[in-house]
């Protein structure tokens, strides 16, 4: 898909700037991510990834500089409030309470009550169900307990947890690192499938094959600047490398 | 992610679940048989005697339940032990100056209070609670001892000891009803509302409760603060039984509880438990207390027996559980 001007940008970060006690972690990142769009991160270790989805997650604020949500400028002091922005991040922990129960880990911190002020199962479930036949994570049942669960299945749920929530953007942070061969392809078949669902998708990821199956467009990071945005179809991986390591292609 | 991977998750998973959820009820069935056996001639067997269990049981009930809230969120609290006792003093001596509200009231809130105590230094001060609540189970043990000086403090209001201790309603008596109300809506907050489900995510994964918009601190602190006041009403059961406060009130019930809390199917770490298992669990303790001593066994016989039970117990519990 690509970005047209008629669309605002679902995530639009100007001029973000981030210092820590007088080190420069990021300098001048600008980015915009539009909806049904799925932009990759790759920089090297400490090029300043990590520094950048906690802003956008709002666990850090910027030093200077803008987040806009739909054009809208917004201030995040901490990630419940990026959550009610329609921001959603899958963290390489995967953020899954390992005891409970897959609908329980859907609704974590934001369970459905009725009127009695008691959980509404019934919703919870019916509601895990639907979305993870709709996203085709196959697991055994929305009462399964997370750590029964396949890695591919526990990286399934965390991202239908954050589809269920996002209305806006999805954080992927390295979603296939632990993951098998067979179940990284299932897992980037689900986060394809986000793109139908219109809303913007900021991956992290350390493998170039992933990020050109995915990804639209490539943003490089190195030692917290940004050195460059590419359409994927119109880049290859030597010109990516380059750019992430600073080294001329031989 | 073959169907064949997917329903041998889903066999492992109905197995542990049948295993881990029977245990309990498995060794109090074990046990109940036991006794009825062996002890057949002695009167185990007889309405009075096993009402007697429960009733003797009400106040360790009433604190296994604060502990599987405590337990469950990751957290421990050994203070209980001495709340105990701070409380029924604290009730008694009010109740004597002023009245039956103001020594409920007092006895609750003293509990209370020794449980936001421990909440806070817990949450906000992010102590462990194994040091805080060993710390403030030696603090109050002196507190206890120093409020009345050693002496046991009666409790002749009627309608306390009435209300609390050997009163009957409906023909049910009082410390059954308090047992059955305490586990009925314990149950149902455990298990049924927002905050039941927060404190088991709390104690399952504190950072994926945290950026999931839960408020760890608080959870931490409300159930130090149940645990506190739970103890409390156990303190009021105590002196409503035995018509009268002590120091000693409570002392003996700390390793009761939490072999009880434990057996009854909460994990040590947090995350999952069971307020009905810990009923089971305390009843089970309760009896085996009881049959013990019908079986004439010496104070130190039955102290070595119990532990050694106790310890079988929980290893048998928690292996099912470490899987």
């Amino acid at each position: 898909m690509i970005p047209s001007e008629a669309n605002a940008p679902v995530l639009k970060l100007q001029d973000i700037h981030k210092t820590f006690s007088g080190i420069t972690a990021i300098e001048n990142f600008s980015l915009e991510v539009y909806p049904g769009e799925i932009v990759a991160l790759v920089g090297d270790n400490g090029a300043g990834k990590s520094t950048l989805i906690k802003i956008i997650s709002g666990v850090y604020s910027p030093t200077s500089g803008t987040i806009s949500i739909e054009g809208e400028t917004v201030t995040m002091s901490n990630a419940t409030m990026a959550r009610s922005h329609g921001i959603e991040v899958v963290y390489q922990d995967l953020a899954l309470a390992d005891q409970q129960s897959v609908y329980m880990n859907m609704f974590l911190g934001r369970e459905p009550v009725n009127g009695f002020g008691l959980l509404d199962r019934r919703r919870m479930i019916a509601e895990t169900e639907s979305l993870v036949k709709e996203l085709d994570v196959r697991i055994p049942s929305a009462h399964a307990t997370i750590r029964d669960l396949s890695g591919g299945q526990r990286q399934g749920v965390a991202i239908a947890r954050a589809t269920h929530w996002a209305s806006k953007l999805i954080l992927l942070d390295e979603p296939t690192a632990a993951l098998g061969v067979a179940e990284t392809a299932k897992v980037e078949e689900i986060v394809l499938s986000l793109k139908r669902r219109n809303i913007g998708v900021l991956i992290i990821s350390h493998s170039l094959d992933q990020v050109f199956r995915l990804s639209d467009r490539i943003c490089v990071l190195r030692r917290g600047k940004q050195i460059g945005v590419r359409e994927t179809a119109k880049t290859d991986k030597n010109e990516i490398i380059a750019m992430i390591t600073g080294l001329q292609p031989v | 992610m073959s169907s064949a991977n997917t329903s041998a998750a889903g066999q492992g998973l109905a197995n542990r679940f049948n295993l881990q959820q029977y245990v309990v009820y498995l060794g109090f069935l074990a046990i109940f048989l036991f006794f009825a056996v062996v002890l057949r001639d002695s009167g185990f067997l007889t309405v009075r005697n096993l009402s007697n269990i429960v009733l003797q049981t009400a106040p360790a009930t009433i604190m296994a339940i604060g502990l599987v809230f405590v337990m469950s969120a990751g957290e421990i609290d050994l203070s209980i032990g001495s709340t105990v006792a701070v409380a029924a003093l604290a009730a008694a001596v009010t109740l004597g100056q002023y009245g039956l509200i103001a020594g409920v009231l007092t006895g609750l809130g003293a509990g209370l209070l020794v449980g936001l105590l421990n909440g806070a230094l817990v949450a906000y001060v992010k102590l462990p609670s194994f040091l805080v609540t060993l710390a403030t189970l030696g603090l109050f043990a002196g507190v206890s001892r120093s409020m009345t000086d050693l002496r046991s403090i009666p409790v002749t209001d009627s309608v306390f000891t009435g209300f609390f201790g050997s009163g009957a309603f409906l023909g049910i008596p009082s410390l059954i009803w308090w047992t059955a109300i305490a586990v009925a809506i314990g149950h149902i907050i455990y298990r049924e509302t927002r905050f039941g489900a927060h404190v088991l995510a709390t104690g399952d994964n504190a950072r994926a409760a945290s950026v999931s918009g839960i408020s760890v601190p608080r959870i931490r602190l409300a159930v130090m603060a149940i645990s506190g006041c739970l103890a409390g009403l156990a303190g009021l059961l105590y002196a409503g039984r035995l018509q009268a406060a002590k120091y000693t009130l409570g002392e003996t019930d700390l390793m009761t509880v939490i072999a009880a809390v434990i057996v009854g199917g909460t994990l040590l770490n947090g995350g999952r438990g069971s307020i009905i298992g810990a009923l089971v669990g305390s009843l089970m303790m309760g009896m085996l207390n009881n049959g013990l001593i019908l079986m004439g066994l010496s104070v130190s016989d039955q102290m070595i027996v119990r532990g050694l039970i106790i310890l079988a117990a929980v290893a048998v519990s928690l292996r099912e559980k470490s899987r």
